[in-house]
C-alpha cells in the first residue's frame, strides 16, 4: 500500500502527487517512471517519476486527467493509498554536458522534462527551455521550468499566454538563432514529438524523445509496449522511454496508441456516470 | 504399511483407468472455470487398486523431484489422504498445483510399469486428489520449523523455482525474502497459466501455505532496478541470492505486420486476461481487444492456453497455427485433447509469412505457408520446409504469437560477474551455483523455458546449496565454488 501525503491541483485536470513509496525514492534517477495500480479492479498504467526526496522516501507525480485512470486517481487525496506502484523503471536518461541544449515540453510532457531539464542543468549545460501548451490554463510549471533554465519560452497553440503558436516555431527560431544548441530533449504529445523531430533532422540536431507507448508490466515480459526503432523492435520500457528522435516510426506508434479507443470510451463513461452518483448520493 | 491390496496383480491390469470428471467441452469454452474436476473420492479409491506396488517403482524415477509415488499410493489405499498427502510434500511443497499442470504422460506414467501394456495409474489425478482432499477439509498442518538461522535470504521471483526455494529455506529456519515484480505472486502461474486450468483460490492458498512459514515476501520490487544484487548483498544484508526470474521475454517472429493493431505476444494477451482480469471488462479496467476469428502462433502450452482464452472470450474461431504436425506439439497431451474438444481449428503443418492490415491498421489476415516434413534437425524432430506457391491467406482479426520466451536481462545487465549464455540464460552448475559467489539461479531462467515441476526441482536443489553454502561460511571456510558447467538441456 502506498499512501499518498500530499495532493494539489495544478490546472483543473492536473493533479500534483506526493507518494510514500521509499524504495523507488532512493533509486530515481532521471527518465525513469513508475507503473501503478490505483485500487484492486485497476489498470496498470506508467508514470513520470517527476521528483523523489529520500530522505522522506517520498516521489512525486503529475497527472493529467485523459481517461478513467487518470480522472479516478484526480479524485485521490491526501490520506488515500494506492494499491501498488512499482519502480523505478525504464533505462535512465543519458546526461551529458553537451554545452547548449533545448528542453521541449507539451501538455503533461513537460512534468516529464521536469526531471531530465533539471539533470542537464547541473551536468553544466546551457539550457533553453519551451513549454508548450494548447492554452493557458494547460501550461504548467512553467515557474520550476524557469528556476532551472538559462532561458524560458512559452508557446500557446491559441496565444492566450506567451507566443501565439507551436513549440515547433520557437524551436525552429532558437537552432537558428546561432546559440550552438548540440541537443534537443522533447516530451509532449506524439504529434508535437513527431514535429520536433522532422524540425531538427533538417539541421542535424541530436533530438531524444519519451515514447508513451502503452504498457502493462513494465518490465519487459509482454511487448505490448513495442515501438520501432530505425527498423528493429524495441521494448518502450525496458529499452526506453527515451529513444532517438530521428529513429523512430511515430506513425506506427500513433495507430498503436489507438487500440483500445473504443474501449477506453465504455470504461469512462462507466466512470463518469458512477461520479454523477456519487455527486448525487453525497448531495 | 499394513494394509495389503487383496487383488492379485493380473486383476490389477483388467481395471480400466479412471478418468476425472470435466466440464462439457461445448459449455466449458465459453466461461473461464475449471475444466476438469478431478477425480472423486470413490474414483481414486478405484484407481488405486490398479496400482501393481511394483518392487521397483520405476514411476519415482520418472518423477522430476521423486515423488514416493508408490507409498502415496499405499496412503490412498488405506485412506489416509492427509498421510497421502504429506508423503508427496516431502517432496513437492506445492502439490495442488503440479497435480493440475505436470505433464505427467512424459513423466511418472510415461514409464509406469502398468503403461507397459495397459494404461497407465493416473498417478497425476490421484496427486490432485489428495491435495484437494486436504484443502476441501482443511486438514493442512505447516510443518514444524525447529531451528531458526540468522542468515537472511533472498528470493527473486514468485514463480515455482522461487517459492519453491523460499519453502524449503524457511523449513530450515532462514529468514527468507521473496522479491516480485508485478503486483501478485506465482509466476507463469499466475499470470501465464488460466484460471480454467489452475483457479486462482488453489495458488493463493498455496502461496498462503509458504508465507506461513515465515516466508516474507514484497511485490511491485524489481529487482536489478528497485534495487539491484549487490544492493541486496551490501545494504539490505542478504547472505545468499536466489534468482528465480523465469524466462518472460516474449519473442516475436520477424515476419511483416507484427506492429498491427491486434497482434499480440501470448504473454501480453495472457497477462491481460489472468493477472489484470480483462475477461471481466468493464468490471475491471484492462481492456482486451479481439476478433470474430483469432489465430495463435505455436503448439506448445503457451500457444494451447491462449487459443483456447480467446475461445472462452468469444472467438467464433480459433485457430493454432503450428509448422509441424500433432504430434510434435511440446504441449501437454491433455491441453491438446481439451484444445480439440473445445472446437479450436488445428491448422498444421503451416508457417506464417505475415500479416495483413486493413485500412485502419489492424489486422484483418494471416498470410501462411504450407510445410512439409523433411529431415530430422537437432532435436531429431524432423524439420518443416515450406512447400512453394502454397501460401493463402487466413481472416482473422487477432494474432497471438505463441513461439516461444527468452529470460528478461534486467538482472544479468545490472550484477557483475553473472555468466549468462548465448540464449540469455544464467549459467549454473549442478547444485545450481551461478559464477557469482553466494548467487544462485534456477528455474526457466537458467533452462530457458521448461516447466513447473523442473523449476521446483531447481529451487529445491538450490534451497540445499545455499544451506551448504552458508553453513560452510559460518564456520569461517572459504566455500570453492564449483565451475560452471556444462548449460542444463530444456526437457
Ligand atoms: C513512460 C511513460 C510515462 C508517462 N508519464 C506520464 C506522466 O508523468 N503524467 C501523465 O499524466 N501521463 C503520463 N503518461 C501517460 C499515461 O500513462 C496515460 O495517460 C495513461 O495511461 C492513460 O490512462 P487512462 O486510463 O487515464 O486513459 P485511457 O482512456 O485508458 O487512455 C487514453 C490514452 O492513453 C494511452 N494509454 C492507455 N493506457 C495506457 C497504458 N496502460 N500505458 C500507457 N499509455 C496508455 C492510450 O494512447 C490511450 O488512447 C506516461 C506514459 C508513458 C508510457
Ligand atoms: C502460458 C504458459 C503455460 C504453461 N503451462 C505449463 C504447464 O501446463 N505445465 C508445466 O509444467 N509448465 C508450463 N509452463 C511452463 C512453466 O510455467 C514455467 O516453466 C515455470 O513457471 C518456470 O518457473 P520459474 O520459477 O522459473 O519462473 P516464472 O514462473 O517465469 O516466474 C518468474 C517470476 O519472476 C518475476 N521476475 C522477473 N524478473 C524479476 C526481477 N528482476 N525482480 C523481481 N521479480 C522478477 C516475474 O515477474 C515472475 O513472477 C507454461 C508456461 C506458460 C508461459
Ligand atoms: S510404476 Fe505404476 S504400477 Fe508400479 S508402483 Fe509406480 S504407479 Fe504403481
Ligand atoms: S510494458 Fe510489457 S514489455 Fe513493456
Amino acid at each position: 500500500m502506498y499512501p499518498i501525503i500530499h495532493k494539489e491541483f495544478l490546472a483543473p485536470t492536473l493533479g500534483k502527487f506526493i507518494i510514500k513509496a521509499p524504495f523507488i525514492a532512493r533509486k530515481r534517477q532521471p527518465g525513469n517512471f513508475v507503473i501503478l495500480r490505483v485500487e484492486e479492479t485497476g489498470e496498470r498504467i506508467p508514470l513520470t517519476l517527476v521528483d523523489s526526496d529520500p530522505a522522506n522516501g517520498t516521489i512525486t507525480l503529475i497527472v493529467q486527467a485523459i481517461g478513467k485512470t487518470t480522472k479516478l486517481l484526480l479524485t485521490k487525496k491526501a490520506g488515500d493509498v494506492l494499491t501498488d506502484v512499482a519502480g523505478p523503471l525504464g533505462s535512465p536518461t543519458p546526461i551529458e554536458n553537451h554545452g547548449a541544449v533545448a528542453c521541449v515540453g507539451g501538455g503533461v510532457g513537460t512534468a516529464e522534462l521536469l526531471p531530465i531539464t533539471r539533470a542537464l542543468k547541473q551536468a553544466g549545460n546551457v539550457v533553453y527551455s519551451i513549454v508548450g501548451a494548447r492554452n493557458k490554463e494547460l501550461i504548467i510549471l512553467e515557474k520550476d521550468m524557469y528556476e532551472i533554465s538559462d532561458r524560458l519560452f512559452v508557446t500557446t497553440d491559441d496565444g492566450t499566454y506567451g507566443r501565439k503558436g507551436f513549440v515547433t516555431d520557437q524551436l525552429k527560431d532558437l537552432i537558428e538563432g546561432g546559440l550552438g544548441i548540440k541537443a534537443v530533449y522533447a516530451i509532449g504529445p506524439l504529434p508535437m514529438m513527431k514535429a520536433v523531430a522532422n524540425l531538427t533532422k533538417n539541421y542535424g540536431v541530436h533530438t531524444l524523445v519519451s515514447l508513451n507507448a502503452i504498457m502493462v508490466d513494465g518490465t519487459g515480459m509482454c511487448g505490448g509496449c513495442r515501438v520501432t526503432i530505425d527498423g528493429q523492435m524495441k521494448f518502450a520500457c525496458v529499452d526506453g522511454p527515451e529513444f532517438d528522435a530521428h529513429k523512430v516510426d511515430f506513425d506506427e506508434l500513433i495507430m498503436r496508441n489507438r487500440t483500445y479507443v473504443d474501449l477506453e470510451k465504455i470504461s469512462i463513461e462507466r466512470f463518469e456516470q458512477e461520479q454523477v452518483k456519487l455527486q448525487e448520493a453525497l448531495s | 504399511m499394513n494394509y495389503v491390496n487383496p487383488m492379485k496383480p493380473s486383476e490389477r491390469m483388467k481395471l480400466p483407468r479412471q478418468h476425472s470428471i470435466e466440464q462439457d467441452a461445448e459449455i466449458r469454452s465459453h466461461n473461464f472455470k475449471e475444466v476438469s474436476y478431478g477425480v472423486n473420492e470413490a474414483l481414486a479409491m478405484q484407481e488405486v487398486q490398479r496400482c501393481l506396488e511394483c518392487k521397483d517403482p520405476v514411476c519415482i524415477s520418472g518423477c522430476p523431484v521423486s515423488i514416493d509415488i508408490k507409498s502415496f499410493i499405499q496412503y490412498i489405499l488405506k485412506k489416509d489422504f492427509v498421510g497421502a498427502v504429506n508423503k508427496i510434500r516431502e517432496s513437492n511443497y506445492l502439490p495442488a498445483i503440479c497435480g493440475r499442470v505436470c505433464p505427467q504422460e512424459s513423466q511418472c506414467e510415461e514409464i509406469c510399469t502398468l503403461g507397459k501394456k495397459h494404461e497407465p495409474v493416473a498417478i497425476g489425478k490421484l496427486e490432485r486428489f489428495v491435495a484437494d482432499y486436504e484443502m476441501q477439509h482443511n486438514l493442512f498442518v505447516p510443518p514444524v520449523i525447529k531451528e531458526s538461522r540468522e542468515e537472511k535470504v533472498a528470493i527473486v521471483g514468485s514463480g515455482p523455482s522461487g517459492l519453491t526455494c523460499a519453502a524449503e529455506l524457511a523449513k530450515l529456519g532462514y529468514k527468507v525474502t521473496v522479491f516480485e515484480a508485478l503486483h501478485a505472486v506465482g509466476g507463469v502461474l499466475r499470470y501465464g497459466i488460466p484460471e480454467f486450468r489452475l483457479p486462482r483460490n488453489i495458488l493463493d492458498m498455496e502461496a498462503e501455505r509458504i508465507k506461513a512459514l515465515g516466508v516474507e515476501i514484497i511485490t511491485n520490487f524489481l529487482v536489478g532496478r528497485t534495487a539491484t544484487i549487490d544492493e541486496l548483498f551490501d545494504e539490505w544484508g542478504f547472505k545468499a541470492v536466489f534468482l528465480g526470474t523465469g524466462a518472460g521475454t516474449p519473442t516475436f517472429m520477424g515476419i511483416p505486420g507484427e506492429s498491427l493493431s491486434g497482434v499480440y505476444s501470448a504473454n501480453e494477451f495472457l497477462t491481460r486476461v489472468n493477472l489484470m482480469k480483462a475477461y471481466d471488462f468493464p468490471n475491471y479496467d484492462t481492456p482486451i481487444k479481439y476478433g470474430k476469428a483469432v489465430a495463435v502462433i505455436g503448439g506448445g502450452n503457451t500457444a494451447m492456453d491462449a487459443v483456447r482464452t480467446s475461445k472462452r472470450l468469444g472467438a467464433e474461431k480459433a485457430y493454432l497455427i503450428y509448422r509441424r504436425s500433432r504430434k510434435e506439439m511440446p504441449a501437454r497431451e491433455e491441453e491438446i485433447h481439451h484444445a480439440e474438444e473445445e472446437g479450436i481449428e488445428f491448422v498444421l503443418l503451416t508457417n506464417p509469412i505475415r500479416i495483413v492490415s486493413d485500412v485502419n491498421n489492424w489486422v484483418s489476415g494471416i498470410e501462411c505457408q504450407r510445410m512439409e516434413l523433411g529431415e530430422p534437425d537437432e532435436s531429431g524432430r524432423r524439420k518443416p520446409v515450406p512447400v512453394k506457391g502454397s501460401e493463402y491467406i487466413i481472416p482473422v482479426q487477432t494474432v497471438i504469437e505463441a513461439i516461444g520466451q527468452k529470460p528478461n536481462p534486467i538482472i544479468q545487465q545490472t550484477t557483475q560477474g553473472l555468466d549468462v549464455s548465448k540464449r540469455g540464460t544464467v549459467v549454473v552448475n549442478e547444485v545450481q551455483a551461478t559464477s557469482r559467489e553466494g548467487i544462485f539461479a534456477g528455474g526457466d531462467l537458467a533452462r530457458g523455458g521448461a516447466t513447473v515441476i523442473l523449476a521446483m526441482r531447481d529451487g529445491k536443489t538450490a534451497a540445499s546449496a545455499i544451506h551448504e553454502y552458508l553453513l560452510s561460511k559460518h564456520n569461517g571456510k572459504k566455500q570453492a565454488i564449483p565451475e560452471p558447467f556444462a548449460e542444463l538441456t530444456v526437457a
